[in-house]
């Protein structure tokens, strides 16, 4: 039982608002402290118990260093963005008569999960694609439907939803492919627990919540050009009082 | 051959040069602060395998320290105006956009020539070989845009700190929550979570297994920022033996089903730091700080109805098949 204190101090932290990583290391270590008290440890057992916790957590963390690899796209998504890259895909949007914001969220939706079901998910992500492409192609849809510069408050709800349609189309894309990371775990698992399946029996399972994702999702960025037009017109009262026109 | 260990190194010497970068950078507001941190995180890059799991763990408490303690500022290098962007942006045309498209297709295409093909095979190591081509197709892609656009020669480094600032600690977060995933799971920190949660919900009704199931996995998603690591413990406690065991449903819609449940619990966690924190950070949203920052708040609804349709699809299918 006393194990489970680990937990309470990533929900405790949360609910503080500490810093994350803080509040990571302290769930380890609490973690694996509690898990070596038995009767009889002394002081100096759960001190020594919290070192080789921390050595453990080392070890998990230098195992895991793949994360970062990613990072080595941001030279040159950098570079190709201090050339005009943000700007040339608004420009680019800005040709397609009928454009908005949604209905561009709504193809990059249907995109990422179909490539994503083909196993291509390295063709999205938000240092990739959402930052650099996405974000300003949906801001320049809804520029050119407003007909000039947008509130700050829709500029950053459309970013917002620009990171999340990626998130989803991901999500519920991804697990349709049968040689995917969750695919294998599932496989692995159910085999350590005796119960044989293929890959494929998973996937296509995963098709009906596929179907259902791009539904609720898809409704819901066709109601979102409805709202963020409100919210504009909403706006534009305010700003024209402001300046006095 | 071209190996994961390779590609480390290159990671590490680019987060090397960002701590130089930044040291050297008198305008940064956070400027010895943050050097030291991109600086560790090279070491770790560079030299984790030669430190030991004790060393690596008193890297991991430098570095927590520096990014948890206080804030990583944002530094403002040299870069062109929003001008001088329009300007290229018009006179480049669309040609802009090839070199951003050569990083996945040289991922994808390398991926699949390992698996197909013999030059494939010797050219990238079989483990992490999506990595390894993503690392490939970066160079070959900034080495393109660097013979077109001849930018100064450390440009595109200044850009990448530019945007590793904008991302900042979180850059460390899915690190951080895979570590302690392993520390979990050498505790058993699961097998008791099953315990507890069979002795609080009587498990009477295939309908109460399944709602169990999923809220647990997306709710256990939620804490651990990841449903990788929510599956092996709720399966293991509820799933197997509940739903499959007791109430007979189809294993193999049961664990899909689940796991998508907790895809649900990923898009409402800001644990998720990779998906909900990190573009929140890179598109600059002003309430990126916040518990439930812009990102998560668009993808709150559409979580929520989701999972109720999971829910739904396990009952209606686990049991029929």
């Amino acid at each position: 039982m006393l194990v489970l204190l680990g937990i309470l101090v990533v929900v405790a932290g949360f609910v503080a608002r500490i810093n994350p990583l803080l509040v990571i290391l302290a769930a380890a270590i609490v973690t694996g402290v509690c898990a070596a008290i038995a009767p009889g440890i002394g002081f100096i057992g759960l001190f020594q118990a919290g070192v080789a916790t921390l050595a453990a957590f080392g070890d998990a963390f230098n195992d895991n260093r793949y994360f970062h690899v990613v990072w080595l796209i941001l030279p040159i998504i950098g570079l190709l963005e201090r050339a005009g890259l943000q700007e040339r895909a608004r420009m680019s949007i800005a040709k397609v008569k009928a454009a908005s914001a949604g209905r561009l969220l709504l193809a990059y939706l249907i995109l990422r999960q179909i490539t994503s079901a083909l196993g291509l998910t390295s063709l999205g992500g938000h240092p990739q694609m959402v930052r650099p492409l996405v974000a300003p192609m949906a801001e320049g849809a809804a520029e050119i439907e407003a007909g000039g510069n947008l509130p700050d408050p829709v500029r950053h709800r459309i970013r917002g939803m620009a990171a999340a349609t990626d998130n989803i189309g991901l999500f519920f894309g991804e697990d349709i492919f049968i040689a995917i990371g969750s695919i294998i775990l599932m496989v692995g698992f159910l085999e350590q627990a005796g119960i044989i399946v293929e890959p494929l029996q998973l996937s296509v399972w995963a098709i009906p919540t596929a179907l259902a994702a791009f539904l609720i999702h898809g409704a819901r960025l066709l109601m979102f050009d409805r709202s963020i037009r409100k919210a504009i017109s909403d706006a534009r009262p305010a700003i024209e009082q402001e300046t006095g026109q | 051959m071209i190996t994961l260990d390779q590609v480390y190194i290159l990671v590490g010497l680019m987060f090397l040069a960002f701590a130089i970068l930044t040291l050297r950078d008198a305008a940064h507001p956070t400027r010895i602060h943050s050097a030291l941190f991109w600086g560790l995180l090279a070491g770790s890059m560079l030299f984790g395998s030669y430190l030991g799991g004790l060393g690596n763990g008193l890297l991991v408490v430098a570095l927590v320290a520096l990014g948890g303690l206080s804030k990583l500022g944002v530094g403002k290098p040299q870069t062109t105006t929003t001008e001088e962007r329009r300007e290229g942006a018009a006179r480049r045309g669309d040609w802009l956009f090839l070199p951003a498209l050569i990083v996945p297709v040289v991922a994808v295409g390398g991926t699949l020539a390992a698996k197909h093909t013999e030059w494939g095979a010797a050219l990238f190591s079989s483990t992490q070989t999506t990595l390894i081509a993503l690392a490939l197709g970066c160079l070959i892609a900034l080495g393109a845009a660097v013979a077109w656009l001849r930018p100064p020669a450390t440009a595109p480094l200044h850009e990448g700190r530019r945007l590793i600032d904008s991302i900042g600690w979180a850059v460390l977060l899915p690190q951080m929550l895979a570590a302690l995933g392993a520390i979990f799971l050498a505790s058993n920190v699961g097998g008791v979570v099953g315990e507890v949660v069979t002795q609080a919900v009587p498990m009477s009704s295939p309908l109460i297994a399944v709602l169990a199931y999923c809220i647990g996995m997306a709710l256990f998603t939620v804490i651990m920022g990841n449903a990788f690591a929510a599956f092996p413990v709720m399966t293991a406690a509820i799933g197997l033996p509940f739903v499959v065991g007791q109430f007979g449903g189809d294993p193999a819609i049961v664990c899909a089903i689940g796991m998508l449940a907790g895809f649900c619990g990923t898009l409402l966690t800001p644990m998720a730091a990779n998906f909900n924190v990190v573009p929140a950070n890179l598109l600059e949203l002003p309430d990126r700080n916040a518990a439930f920052n812009g990102v998560i708040r668009a993808q709150a609804p559409t979580a929520l109805i989701l999972l109720l349709v999971n829910i739904a699809l396990m009952y209606a299918l686990a049991f029929r098949f």
